[in-house]
Order: structure tokens, then sequence, then C-alpha cells
């Protein structure tokens, strides 16, 4: 079972999205239990790969699957997993499986709902396993249509709005991955060889062509590849000032898509710049990356401040994710061996600290049928055990050691000092304000006195407390043992790095 | 490397595990208190106070241990001895060793005092807390935030380099905050101030912790370590023992230092510290003596040697002003509770300003000594408080003398100590600051270091003002006639509540000076307090590899210091000392009698009256009275500030970024709409299959309401997408 363990993880949900279709859409509960054995097995097999599985000593990849798809234009079926990639299908699996106990109250048209989710979890899974980058761009391309619907569709008053702003941006980003796709296969067949998609084989490639010094409009090949590849990606993360289609995207979306968006989709734009954009060009990601850093900065602070000026809940927590990926860019652009691990790890941390505060969100929403932060007080008096739970959520976003959102941003900034020692010292700015807008909603949510009109609510329901509680523990757990993500993406990243160096001197002339 | 116990040691590899119980033991009890402490009889507030008490004694025990070895170079470190945790990674990459952190315990004299320190005012704070929390509507949760603060601040006595002292720290942070915010959830009566109080010692500290963080990232980007012995021998390397700084780390010192101004509240960074007199009066005792504002002298103590001369001035600089100015406000304030508050900031800047002009040990002995009359201060005012049913306003207090004996007796000898009489903890203390300031400037001369001459006036000028308001305090508090319904129906706390002011009135009486006689000094007299005998100020060189090397390894470092101590300090340093040291008790002991004399004059004897001076003194006087108006201030600029700028980002996010991408997003649906137009009209039969599927795709869109944008968008693109790929490769 070993050799297709990567193709399972990949199509069972894709099994089961067949299984609910086959399902009558009156039986609502079969339904959402189909989906929750199905993302648990998906949950199981990520689980059993990312503690037992994988070897975290080999920084190569691992559990690799290779035939040929489509042979007349060397298009491979070719997957695997390794340290880069690891940590992320496994956070995919979590949340895709917390994902499905916290739709359990979507009642419009279930049946299509879970068939997308699940679609939906095929794409992103594949996304992070494809060695090849034409069916990287397939995956990509799988993962974009069900988000649009599942906004479109389950979302709020300003759905069509917000379907159609992510539709559009995220469209422009793929389209533009489609020209480096066709581009980068054309040019690999260039000396005489074969020409492929195989993105190993393009890396070794790499270094060649940014010593050819002919230009096109007074850019170089590889310098029209990254830009083509990082202006994609980064809309996806999403990058200053792409970013706008986020927190109107998040604002519409029912919670668990906000929880999914925000957990794992704007991973993606990270880990395909460490897969394909950087490694694919390396001479270009050399003469850029201040500017990737400089970004990643206005990423931290302008985020962080924009957040502070929002009144309503979920735009907050939209914004403090616009902040923390700047992280990724800073950390990734400094290229250190902290730099790197912390930049990654902040993809995982992030991924759970930002579901946990969606979640925080919709718990309230669902009481209160509004998000007006201005509106609230004294919850805390009502509701101690989501008290106590938002407080983990929200501590672990700010930053606070203990807890995961610390050890990746510390880790970041320790090791992008070297190298910008001032961008760091701004970036600062962005820890402290995020501390100031989260700690503010919290007091403005939680604390003071209770109004009248919440004096009904309940306190967390079992369903709800077991989705944050899953989300607490790996945030505590992180915080206090990082090795338990570090050291299996360490070996990755350290020979991820050599590489780049090798390449970086070898595209240099060094 | 494990170095075998030596014969007859108490010390070997198993006290490292005493020492980990000392902190773990708090950390047990939060979680079973945090998790089911509210179905455990009592609401389960024995357990954590049962847990602090051992480990006291634990701490304690090993205390006494090191007293008996009485060697002012013992160290245990894990580090040392091959042990650790890693933190971040604890693999191997191929092709190289990963650079990650490994942290441990660092045990020497100093923390063994410290550590002992802590755990004891912490279990009396605990037990404290047990009568004067009864009735609280949140008392499992105050419970289990209490051992979680005293477990941060004893895991960060023990850190052996500065990044597990940088997530205590922050741990603290986060405890301080829970805890100062405790009655912003009070079931009857939720206060808002409490939750304000708790944003701004959050926020406040943080920027502090934020400077010590960038100080991190500096130390950690040249020297790749964190530890804090491989921090010292590399900069003793870096500046040839200390001859010649760069200004990195000159900067590097004072943002590692911005750390305790944070956490120590010193100008300009002390208005967190008087509000958070918003948490309940156990919480306030913990801050202001065992935890915090401890954990940023001792930061200054530990990263002095990181510091450059330039760098230590400022540390003196700051220390000093914070010392004079928090005590011109405690003059002014009638909250029993602020003049305390004003009078920790006013105490801190004392041992921060002792650590910056090289008094090192004087400054952590006075975080000891002060801890534990502090303590006793605000358990007593808590007492008091307690006894005039949550009465705060001195003025509507007094006579209490007589219904409060033990609180007025303890209170009274805490007073003494901190007003530096002598015989009294804090008069050991603070001479020795004094002492150390004005050996500065008597060894650095009249000529251009007059800049040194400033923090000696400062702290003797703040000397007398300490012991003039606090004895104010007394004299409004106990003395004289009630002036209230309240202070007249006064009565004194139960046991739990006197037998820690008890404790803590001893050790304020005694913890300067507890040595048993000791034969070998007996005739000499000239024995000093115990703490100067075993914490001496670190000095630079005494790191430097290759001094250490050529002095024939570590444990002949001490016999080499000694040496170097007999020639050259007695001779000329000493003499310089002496002097300063007589010099300098004269000056205190006429301080505090002068303070004391003058409340006399005022409270006691009536011979001036206190609202007359406060009207000559006009405009100054409420300037004092307004705490300068900092809070104003800040609020003006900083916050305010701070709002606008983010509302006015919210605006430019919203109207501009959004409004190009909508913009774009306009002009796109025109220009398809456009080559829609061309499509149908143009193109023949051939391409009406592609419409015709295009047009079914549109369909199934248009259920969800959306429009067409997205397919005309889409084939705009592609056909950009096609025509960029052929230019692109025909070029290359």
């Amino acid at each position: 079972m070993e050799q297709y363990l990567l193709t399972l993880i990949t199509f069972l949900p894709a099994l089961g999205m067949l299984v609910i279709l086959a399902l009558p859409g009156t039986a609502v509960h079969a339904i959402r239990w189909c989906a929750a054995l199905f993302t648990g097995a998906v949950l199981a097999l990520s689980t059993w790969l990312y503690f037992w599985g994988f070897d975290p000593a080999s920084p190569g990849m691992q559990f690799t699957e290779q035939h040929d798809w489509i042979p007349s234009f060397h298009i491979q079926y070719y997957m695997g997993v390794d340290g880069l990639s690891l940590p992320l299908v496994f956070l995919s699996a979590l949340i895709h499986f917390v994902a499905v106990f916290s739709s359990w109250n979507i009642s419009k048209s279930v049946k299509g709902y879970f068939a997308l989710l699940l679609l939906l979890e095929v794409g992103v899974t594949g996304v992070f396993l494809a060695l090849d980058f034409f069916l990287f761009y397939v995956f990509w391309e799988i993962m974009l249509l069900p988000m649009y619907f599942l906004i479109g569709i389950w979302g709020g008053p300003r759905r069509e709005y917000a379907a159609i702003k992510f539709f559009l941006f995220t469209l422009a980003g793929s389209v533009l991955m489609l020209v480096a796709l066709v581009a980068l296969y054309l040019k690999s067949g260039a000396g005489g060889i074969d020409p492929s998609f195989n993105l190993l084989a393009l890396r070794e490639l790499a270094a060649g062509w940014a010593q050819d010094p002919s230009t096109f409009l007074g850019m170089k090949f590889t310098t029209w590849i990254f830009w083509f590849l990082f202006i994609g990606f980064a809309i996806k993360i999403p990058v200053f000032p792409f970013h706008t289609w986020l927190p109107d995207a998040h604002v519409e979306a029912p919670t668990p898509i906000s929880v999914i968006l925000a957990g794992i989709l704007l991973k993606l734009g990270a880990y395909g710049m460490m897969r394909v954009n950087f490694p694919l060009a390396p001479d270009a990601f050399n003469t850029f990356r201040d500017t990737l850093a400089v970004l990643g900065t206005i990423n931290i602070v302008y985020g962080a401040y924009v957040a502070m000026g929002q009144t309503d809940f979920k735009r907050v927590v939209a914004y403090s994710s616009v902040s923390h990926m700047g992280y990724f860019l800073l950390g990734a652009a400094a290229m250190t061996s902290h730099g790197l691990n912390g930049a990654n790890l902040q993809l995982f941390t992030h991924g759970t600290s930002s579901a946990m505060l969606f979640l925080i969100v919709g718990v309230v929403y669902d009481r209160a049928h509004h998000r007006d932060l201005n509106d609230f007080g004294g919850l805390g008096q009502r509701m101690p055990y989501y008290l106590g739970l938002s407080t983990i959520g929200i501590f672990a976003a700010l930053g606070l050691p203990g807890l995961s959102g610390f050890i990746a941003e510390a880790a970041t900034l320790l090791g992008a000092y070297e190298r910008y020692p001032l961008l760091v010292l701004i970036s600062t700015l962005g820890i402290i304000m995020t501390a100031a807008f989260l700690l503010y909603a919290l007091q403005r949510v939680f604390l003071g006195k209770l109004p009248e009109k919440y004096a009904g609510f309940r306190d967390l329901s079992g369903r709800e407390a077991f989705c944050l509680s899953v989300f607490a523990v790996w945030c505590i757990l992180v915080g206090v043992l990082p090795t338990v993500v570090l050291n299996k993406m360490a070996p990755s990243l350290e020979s991820w790095r050599t590489n780049m160096e090798l390449a970086i001197r070898t595209a240099t002339g060094g | 490397m494990l170095i075998p116990p030596a014969e007859g040691s108490p010390f070997g590899p198993a006290t490292y595990l005493w020492l980990l119980a000392v902190p773990l033991l708090p950390l047990a009890a939060w979680m079973l208190q945090a998790t089911i402490g509210r179905f455990l009889p009592r609401q389960g507030d024995w357990l954590p106070t049962g847990a602090m008490a051992v480990a006291a004694a634990i701490a304690i025990y090993w205390c006494v241990q090191v007293f008996r070895l009485h060697d002012p170079d013992f160290l245990l470190s894990t580090a040392r001895d091959g042990y650790g945790w890693r933190f971040l990674y604890s693999g191997q990459a191929p092709g190289g060793a990963l650079g990650g952190f490994s942290g441990g315990i660092l045990y020497d004299n100093l923390a063994a005092i410290l550590l002992a320190m802590v755990a004891l005012v912490s279990f009396l704070v605990h037990l404290f807390s047990v009568g004067y929390m009864h009735g609280d509507s949140r008392y499992n949760v105050f419970f289990s935030n209490l051992p979680l603060f005293t477990f941060a601040m004893l895991a960060l006595v023990l850190s052996d380099n500065l990044l597990f002292f940088f997530v205590f720290w922050e741990i603290m942070g986060l405890c301080s905050y829970l805890l100062i915010g405790h009655l912003a959830l009070d079931k009857k009566e939720p206060r808002m101030s409490a939750a304000w109080a708790s944003l701004k010692a959050f926020m406040t500290t943080r920027i502090g912790d934020v400077a010590l963080f960038l100080g991190m990232c500096a130390v950690w980007a040249k020297f790749g370590t964190l530890s804090f012995h491989e921090l010292y021998s590399r900069v003793a390397e870096v500046t040839d023992n200390g001859q010649s700084w760069p200004l990195w780390l000159t900067v590097a010192g004072l943002l590692m230092f911005g750390g305790s101004v944070g956490k120590s509240a010193q100008f300009p960074l002390h208005v967190w510290l008087p509000d958070a007199m918003e948490g309940p009066t156990p919480v306030s005792a913990m801050i202001h003596a065992a935890t915090m504002v401890a954990a940023g002298v001792y930061l200054a103590g530990r990263v002095i040697l990181l510091c450059s001369p330039d760098a230590q001035l400022v540390m003196a600089c700051v220390g000093g002003f914070t010392a004079l100015f928090a005590a011109t406000i405690g003059m002014a304030a009638f909250d029993i509770k602020k003049v305390l508050a004003y009078s920790t900031i006013s105490q801190l800047g004392y041992m921060i300003c002792a650590i910056g002009v090289g008094g090192v040990a004087a400054g952590l002995f006075h975080v000891i000594t002060h801890a534990f009359f502090k303590a006793c201060l605000f358990l007593g005012s808590g007492s008091v408080i307690h006894g005039c049913h949550h009465e705060q306003d001195m003025r509507h207090m007094g006579g209490l003398r007589r219904r409060m004996k033990i609180t007025y007796l303890t209170m009274l000898v805490s007073t003494l100590a901190i007003a530096g009489v002598p015989l009294f903890a804090g008069f050991y203390s603070k001479d020795a600051i004094i002492a150390a300031t004005l050996e500065k400037k008597m060894t650095l001369g009249a000529g251009d270091a007059w800049l040194w001459a400033l923090p000696f006036f400062f702290l003797i000028l703040s000397a007398v003002l300490t012991a003039f308001y606090m004895f104010r305090l007394i004299h409004m508090t106990f003395h004289g006639q009630a002036r209230s319904h309240h202070a007249e129906h006064a009565h004194e706390s139960p046991a739990s509540m006197t037998i820690p002011l008890i404790v803590l009135a001893a050790l304020a009486i005694f913890g300067g000076r507890f040595w048993p006689a000791d034969p070998a000094h007996a005739l000499s007299g000239g024995r000093e307090p115990w703490f100067l005998e075993l914490v001496h100020d670190p000095k630079l060189e005494n790191w430097n590899p290759q001094a250490i090397e050529a002095a024939g390894g570590w444990s002949q470092v001490g016999a080499r210091g000694a040496v170097a101590h007999d020639a050259g300090h007695a001779e000329e340093h000493g003499a310089v000392a002496h002097a300063a040291h007589s010099q300098a008790m004269l000056f205190s002991i006429l301080a505090a009698g002068l303070g004391i004399l003058l409340s006399y004059v005022v409270y006691q004897w009536r011979l001036i009256d206190p609202a007359r001076v406060a009207r000559a003194l006009g405009g100054f006087y409420t300037l004092v009275y307004n705490k300068y108006g900092f809070d104003e201030l800040y609020h003006a600029t900083v916050i305010r500030g701070t709002m606008l700028w983010s509302q006015f980002l919210s605006a430019f996010d919203a109207r501009v970024i959004d409004g190009i991408a909508n913009g774009i997003g306009r002009l796109m649906s025109r220009v398809a709409g456009f080559s829609a137009a061309y499509d149908r009209v143009v193109v023949d039969g051939a391409v009406n299959w592609l419409a015709e599927s295009t047009s079914a795709a549109g369909q199934s869109l248009r259920r969800v309401q959306t429009g067409r944008i997205q397919q005309y968008a889409y084939f705009t693109f592609a056909g950009a997408v096609v025509l960029a790929v052929i230019v692109l490769l025909d070029l290359f």
C-alpha cells in the first residue's frame, strides 16, 4: 500500500465526493458523516505518514510515484513528499477534517456543499504533493472552482461580489503561472533534450538558463519567469498590494470555508514559491530578494495597522492573516537557516492559529448574527469555556512564547536579522500592533458588563469545543515542542538552501 | 563531560532534578487547577498553595546548601555538565549541524538566592490570598493564574540563555495581563478599568519586550549564541576585555536594557505599574516584589557584561532619574496602593541605577531586601483595605494603629526598612547602592565625567523623599483619629493573612544581615552583608577565553580573580571604595533621618500644613498630583496617533487599493464585452461550437447569479497568454 499512499491521500476525498453524489440529497446526516469519514481517513493516513512513515533524516523526496500520463507532452503523474510539503499535507488533512465538523449546521443544499468541500481537499493536497509542474497546475485549478462556489452560494450577503473577486484575482495568478509553465516547458527542450514538466529536473536546468544573457523587453528569461510566477503566487499569499480579495472573501465566506481559506489555501502561494518560483529562477530570486523582504515587511506592518482600524471581527482576523503571512516572505528572502525554518514553520503555525481565530469569530456570529466589535461585551461572563479557548487562540496568534506563533516569528526574525536588521526593526511594529488589535478585540468581546440582549447565549457546544480544541492542542504542542514540526522540515530546508546557494553561485558565475 | 560531585558535596546531577522541580511544581499545580480546580473542595486553593510550599522548601534547602559552601564562584551549569534541552531542532542535517538552541539551567549564588526568595514570597502571597480573595467570584481562576505566574518567574531565574529567558519573560507578561484584569470578569461587578489596566500593562511592557528581542537578534546575528556565559566570553573577546566597544554592541546593550525599562517600569515606560493596582492586592504584591519587576532588574544584572560604558551611563541615569521622579509623585498620592506603586518604581530606579554604575551586586541585593519589605507593605495594605471594607483613600483612614495591631507593626517595620533606617534590611542594600554611585563618581574624577555624579544626587534626594512619603503613609493610615466610618469599624485580618505579614516583617528586619556568627570574622567585625559576600560584581575579564586558558581553566578563575583582588584592588581601588562607603553611610543615614523628621513635622506634630504647602507650590503641585501628565501625553500622542494612522490606512486600503482592483475589474469587463461582440459578429460557424459550450458553462454559472465576467476575462487572458508565450520563446 505504501507505494500508493500519496495517491490514496490525494484522491480519497474524490471517492468520498462520488459517494456523496450517489446519496440522496435528503440524507443530510449520511452525507455529513460520509464527509467526516473520508476526511477522517485522509487525516489518519496523513498522521501515519507524518509521525511514522516519513523519514525525517532524509532531505529528499519520499513515497514517490512516477508514471507517464500524457507522454506526447512529457507530462507525468509524479507525486512525492519531502520536509517542505509534509507539514502542509498534514495540516491540510487536519483543517479539512475539522472544517467538516464545523460545517455541521450548514443547511442549504448540504449535498453540493460537502461534495465541493471534498473536491477542494483533492486540489489542495494534490498541489502539495505534485512534482510535475503540469500536474501541479491541474490541481491548482481544481482547487479554484469549488472555492468559488463555496463562497458564492453559501456565503454572506455580498457573496457574489466576494466570489467573483476571489475568482478573478486567483485566475489572474493562474494565467501568469500558465504562461510561465508553457515557457519553461519549451525552454527546457531548447538544448536538444526532451522538454519536461518535472519540477526537480527543471530545477537542475534553472542555473544554466540564468547564464543566458539574451533579454526580452530588457529582462532576462529567468527574470520574466520569476515575476510571472511570483505574482501568481503572491496573489494567493496574499502579498501587498494584491491582498484586497482576502478580506472580502473571508467576510462573506461561511466559517468553515474561512477556516480552510486562511488555514491552508494561503499556504499554497507560499509553498508554490518554495517549490516552484524560487528554485526555477534562482538568480532572479537573488536579485530581487531584497524587494521581497520589503514586501514581506509591508505585509507585516500594513496588515497589522489596517486590522487595528477595522470594526468587523472577521475583517480584523482577515487582516491579521495578511500581517502574519508577511513573515514567510521576510524569512524566505533572508534565506538563512533560521529564517527559512521560521518562515515555513509560520505556515504551519499560522494555519492552526488563524483557523482557531476564524472558528472563534464563527461561534459568536452564530449566536449574535453580527460581527461588530463595538456591539459586544461581557461575553466572558456567560461563556467561560469560549473565553478560555479564545484566549489560547488569540495569544497563539499574537506570538506568546509557549504557544506556536512565537517560535515561528522569533526564528524568522532572528534569522532575518543577519541580512535585514532594519526591516526586522520595522516589523517589530507589527508585533506590537498585532498584540494591540487582538487584545483590544478580546476586550471588546469578552470583558466588562454583559449586555441584556446577550444574556441568553449558551457556552460552546461539544462540537464547537472539539473543533477549537484540536487546534488549541497543536498551538500548545508546537509552542512547547517545536521539534515536532521543525525536525521534519529542517533537513529538507537545509538541502533546499544549499541547492539554492549553489544555483545562485553558478548563475552569477561566482 | 560530567563533573563528578566533590567528596561530601551535596551538589551532583540530582541537584538539577531538584531544581527543575521548583518551577515544575507550580506548573503542575496550574495545569490541575486550570482544568479540574473548580470541582475540588475549596475550589482547589490548597493545591497551588501546597505546591508552592513544597517548591519553597526545596528552593530554600538548596539555597542553604549554597550558603554553607560559601564560594563566590559557585556555579552549576547544565551546559558545562553536558545536559540540555535542544529546543528548536534535535536532529542533524546532512552536510552540517543545524544551529539549534540548546538551553538549560544556570544555578549560581545569585540564582540560588533569587530562586529561594521568589518561591518563599510567592508561597506567602498564595497563603495570603486564601484569606484575601475569599468570596471572589472567580476564586478558582485566580488560583490557577497565580502559580503560572510563579512558574514563569522561577523558570526565568534558572534559565541559562536569553531565548528561554525571553520565553518565560513573556509568559509572565501573559500572567500579569490575566491577573491585573482579574476583576474585569467579576461576576457581580465587572470592572472595565481593570480591563484597560491589563491592556495597558501588557502593551507597555511589550514595547520593552520587543526592544529586548531586537537586542537578542543583534547579538545572535554577530555571535550565533544566546547562552549567557558564551555571550560573556564572546563580548570579552570582541571588546578586548571591555577596552573598546563597537557601536552596535552599545546599541544592542541599550535595546536589551529596554526590556528592563518595560518590565521594571522605568521612565518613560513606568506608566503601567500604578494602573496595575487594578488587580487584586496579592497580585500587586507578586508583581512588585517577587516577579515581573524583579525580572527586569535580574535581566539587567545578567546582561550588564554585554553593556558598554555608554550603555551603562544611560542605565545609571535612567535609573537615578526614575528613582527621584517616582518619589516626587509618591509624595502627592492619596491612594494607599498608589503610594506603594510609586515607591516601587522609585526603588527599582535605585536597583537599575546601581547596576548601571557597576554596583551590580548592590542592585541585586536590593531586589532581595525590597522583595521582603515591599511584599510586606503590599500585603499589609491589602490587610488595611480588607479591614476597611475596600476603602483605599488614605484621607478616609487614620487611627488604625489600635484596631489592626499586627498589620500596623509589620507595616511599620517594613517602612523603617524601605526608608533605610540602620539595622533594617533595606539599609544595607540601599547603603551599598549609594556607595556604589559615590565610588563611581570618585574613581572617574570630576572632569568630563560629571554625568556620573548625577546618579548619586538623584539617589540621595530620593532617599529623603522615600523616608518622608512612607512615613506620611504610616501617619495618615495608622496614627491620629479615624476619619471615616469604615476606619472606625476596621478589624484585624484573619491568621492566613497576618502570618505572611509576620514572616515578611521578620525578613524585613533580618534580611540584610542574617549571617550566623562566624568565628573567622567575629573579631574583625567588618563583615559585609551576606549577599555581597556571596555575589560579586561580575567582571568581563573573567570571561575572556584566552585569560581563562592562561589561568589554567575554569576552576582557577576564582583564584585568579582573588589574586587580582588582593594585589590591585586593595591598594588603589580599595582606598576609594572605603572612602566612598563611609561617606555613603553617613549620607544615607542623614537622608533617612531628615525624611522621617520632616514627616513628623508635617503629619504628626502638624507644624506645617500640607495643604498650604500644596497651595504655595501651585501649578507644580498640580503637575505632580497628575503624575506629570504622562498618561495624558501618551494618550494624545502615541495612542491617538496610532489609532488615526490605522484608520487612515484602513481607508486607504478600502478606497485606493481596493478601488484600483475594482477599477481594473470594470475595465476588464468592458474589454471582455467588446471581444465577445467581436466574437459574435466576425467569427463564423467553425467557432460556433466553442461559443455554445461557453454559453453552456455560462448557464451553469448563471444559476449562482454571477454574471459572465469571469469567462470573458478568462478568454482575454488566455489570448494574452498564448501571445506572450509565442513572443517570449521566439526571442529567447
